[in-house]
């Protein structure tokens, strides 16, 4: 016979499985099997067609690492550096911009600030591939942007600003600004005006006030609009595909290239894996990192 | 130093510091009735200053004006004798303690503490050692290092008066600092910020809408109801000499009754004939409060007195230091009467008891309506 303690741990475990269980179920199926699937063709040789064949071997992952037949080379480390650069610069400046945008919205009245916040929104529910077009077009050869760039002398004659390092990092800022705003605004939504008014009492005003009674308030919802940004604009593909050219290579553009262009499967799986390792650490590392920095301002995501 | 420190505007009049003249003021939100009306009030330098009203009687606002933090529709405010209209809060020499404490949570208690002096540019020896200085008259210096999250209501409370303090205000504002403390340390704290204000010989602004507070703590009392000041004075004389039914009642349990005057001092009422020593004006109202009344024992009624009433006891509840009897006069209506329980319990008395009851003269206050 069961005892009610027995039938109440039955019944816990159920409910359990039954609220776990679909995210689990996502997690396995589009990640943790495509990781172990990657991770497996990471280890096979290439064929003349770049598909994995045998024998098993640890070339790919020599090959991420910088070595091939014709020794090593700083290539991949110098794109992961990009990629890193690109995506802190995306971040910083999405930051930037975010802040004026969620506090112009904040002081609209409440009824205007959902349509407000919808307009932030919208663009992304476009195609990114059209609207990165329209990007190649607003900072190509013939547009105003780049009639200016090229009185400053910034950019040579006949040439755009895109492609170029700058179109990417304009691109992907552009690409993950709403990613930036939203939890921004639900955290400024929060805000204790109280706080604000005790900064004025005590004698701060302007940008004082705001650094001290305003931006702390904010941090939880910035740090998550840095994961928000800075993972997806690290690994992003179309952006700096279109608007990057050669020399603007990221690392997303790099494992495509071992898919499509000149095809070799295992070099591809081997930077799949590694940049998902370097994501993975660099979100551990920031947890660890804002954690210990506030101890309200822990990113929640 | 930064913006913030422009000079202050000069002075207008002679006020000492710390003085508050207000003339006028009226603030009106979104075209609804007046939330603050057409307030004058003189406030003394190094004076324990309350407002007392029900909420929304326009207290909090009026505080807020002189903070700074709204802006008055009409009217002047001068602190100091220095006028206010263009002194944006952070620059005015005023201090508030919030009702939530708006502690910041980033910093601790120390940074909190010092923060006001640190926008105000004091530098680091000097602003430890002020900050030290109040902690430790305040008592919290063992939490100096805490987070305000960390600390207990009446912490809390120590450390929000302390961040007021410090800078040396000319003003202190306090937003019913107490109210989310139990009655207990609500108590303690009550005598700890009088004397504080006491010692330290600051202007405080006190807003509550407990009267048992206000009474304990004020110099003087302002009643507000409507927006509009009811009555300004010494707490004894508001509440002992009320000039209306609103501050009469809102200040404690009271007697009124309308009255028809009947000439030398005599007055016809709902209880009967009642001998008056004010002088009957305009007011139409007795008012008498219910520790005034002397009660008898039936058997025992003075004779040859004026304002003696024969009733039964109809409710008898005991509240430890007093009792509160409710009495149904013979001559018609009930009184409500509080004896205090300094004798042994044979001077009690219990529901159904004939007693008498005499309101002596010269306890009678007339007041308006």
């Amino acid at each position: 016979m069961k005892t009610a303690v027995q039938t109440e741990a039955r019944a816990r475990s159920i409910r359990l499985w039954i609220t776990s269980g679909p995210g689990l179920f996502w997690i396995i199926l589009f990640l943790l099997i495509p990781s172990i699937v990657l991770l497996g063709i990471g280890f096979f040789t290439a064929n003349d067609y770049g598909s994995p064949v045998l024998p098993l071997t640890t070339t790919p992952f020599q090959q991420v690492a910088g070595f091939s037949l014709l020794g090593w080379d700083d290539g991949n480390i110098i794109i992961l550096l990009r990629s890193l650069e690109q995506a802190v610069i995306a971040t910083v400046v999405s930051a930037l911009l975010s802040y004026p945008i969620v506090f112009f919205i904040m002081t609209r009245p409440a009824a205007l600030r959902p349509l407000l916040l919808l307009f932030v929104i919208l663009p992304s529910w476009t195609n990114q591939v059209v609207r990165t077009y329209a990007w190649l077009e607003l900072l190509g050869p013939n547009a105003p942007v780049t009639w200016l760039a090229h009185a400053l002398g910034i950019v040579p004659p006949d040439l755009g600003i895109a492609p170029g390092a700058f179109a990417v990092t304009t691109g992907l800022a552009y690409n993950y600004l709403p990613y930036m705003i939203v939890p921004l605004y639900a955290s400024a939504e929060k805000l204790d005006w109280t706080l604000v008014e005790a900064g004025r009492d005590l004698y701060a005003s302007g940008i004082r006030l705001f650094w001290h009674a305003v931006f702390p308030q904010t941090v939880p919802g910035l740090l998550s609009g840095v994961i928000f940004v800075a993972i997806p604009a690290f690994g992003d593909y179309i952006v700096p595909q279109l608007l990057g050219g050669d020399k603007s290579l990221m690392i997303g553009s790099l494992i495509a290239n071992q898919f499509t262009e000149t095809p070799d499967w295992p070099y591809g799986a081997a930077l799949t894996i590694i940049t998902l390792v370097f994501t993975g650490a660099g979100l551990v590392a920031f947890r660890i990192l804002t954690r210990r920095i506030g101890g309200s301002g822990e990113a929640t995501i | 130093m930064p913006e913030s420190m422009t000079s202050p505007p000069p002075p207008v009049s002679a006020a000492p510091r710390g003085a508050i003249s207000l003339s006028g003021i009226t603030r009106i939100f979104a075209g609804a009735i007046p939330a603050v009306d057409r307030v004058d009030l003189e406030i003394q330098a190094g004076e324990f200053f309350t407002l007392l009203g029900p909420s929304g009687c326009g207290k909090t606002t009026l505080l807020r004006m002189i903070a700074g933090f709204e802006t008055p529709d009409a009217g002047r405010i001068l602190i100091s004798g220095r006028e206010m209209q263009d002194v944006p809060a952070h620059q005015r020499a005023v201090n508030t303690v919030f009702q939530s404490y708006a502690l910041f949570p980033h910093l601790n208690v120390e940074q909190n503490i010092g923060f006001g002096l640190r926008m105000q540019g004091v530098k680091s020896p000097e602003r430890k050692k002020r900050v030290d200085a109040i902690m430790e008259l305040l008592q919290i210096g063992q939490f100096a290092t805490r987070n305000a999250a960390q600390l207990s209501g009446g912490q809390r409370q120590r450390v929000a008066l302390a961040r007021a303090l410090v800078n040396e205000p000319e003003v202190v504002l306090l937003d019913e600092p107490l109210s989310a403390l139990d009655a207990k340390l609500r108590n303690e704290l009550q005598i700890e910020l009088l004397r504080m204000q006491k010692r330290l010989g600051m202007t405080f602004i006190f807003v509550t809408h407990d009267q048992h507070e206000a009474l304990v703590m004020s110099d003087r009392i302002a009643v507000m109801s409507k927006g509009r000041l009811q009555q300004v004075g010494p707490v004894l004389d508001v509440y002992e000499k009320p000039r209306n039914v609103f501050v009469a009642e809102f200040l404690g349990l009271s007697n009124i009754w309308p009255i028809n005057p009947l000439g030398g001092g005599l007055a016809e009422t709902a209880i009967g004939r009642l001998q008056i020593t004010t002088p009957i004006g305009a007011e139409r109202l007795a008012m008498i409060r219910p520790e005034k009344i002397w009660i008898f024992n039936a058997d025992n009624t003075p004779a040859n007195t004026p304002n003696v009433f024969p009733g039964i006891v109809r409710e008898a509840i005991y509240m430890g230091a007093a009792t509160q009897y409710r009495i149904e006069l013979a001559t018609g209506g009930f009184i409500l009467a509080y004896d205090t329980n300094n004798q042994a319990a044979e001077r009690s008395w219990r529901a159904g008891e004939a007693v008498a009851v005499e309101l002596k003269p010269n306890n009678i206050m007339l007041i308006d309506a």
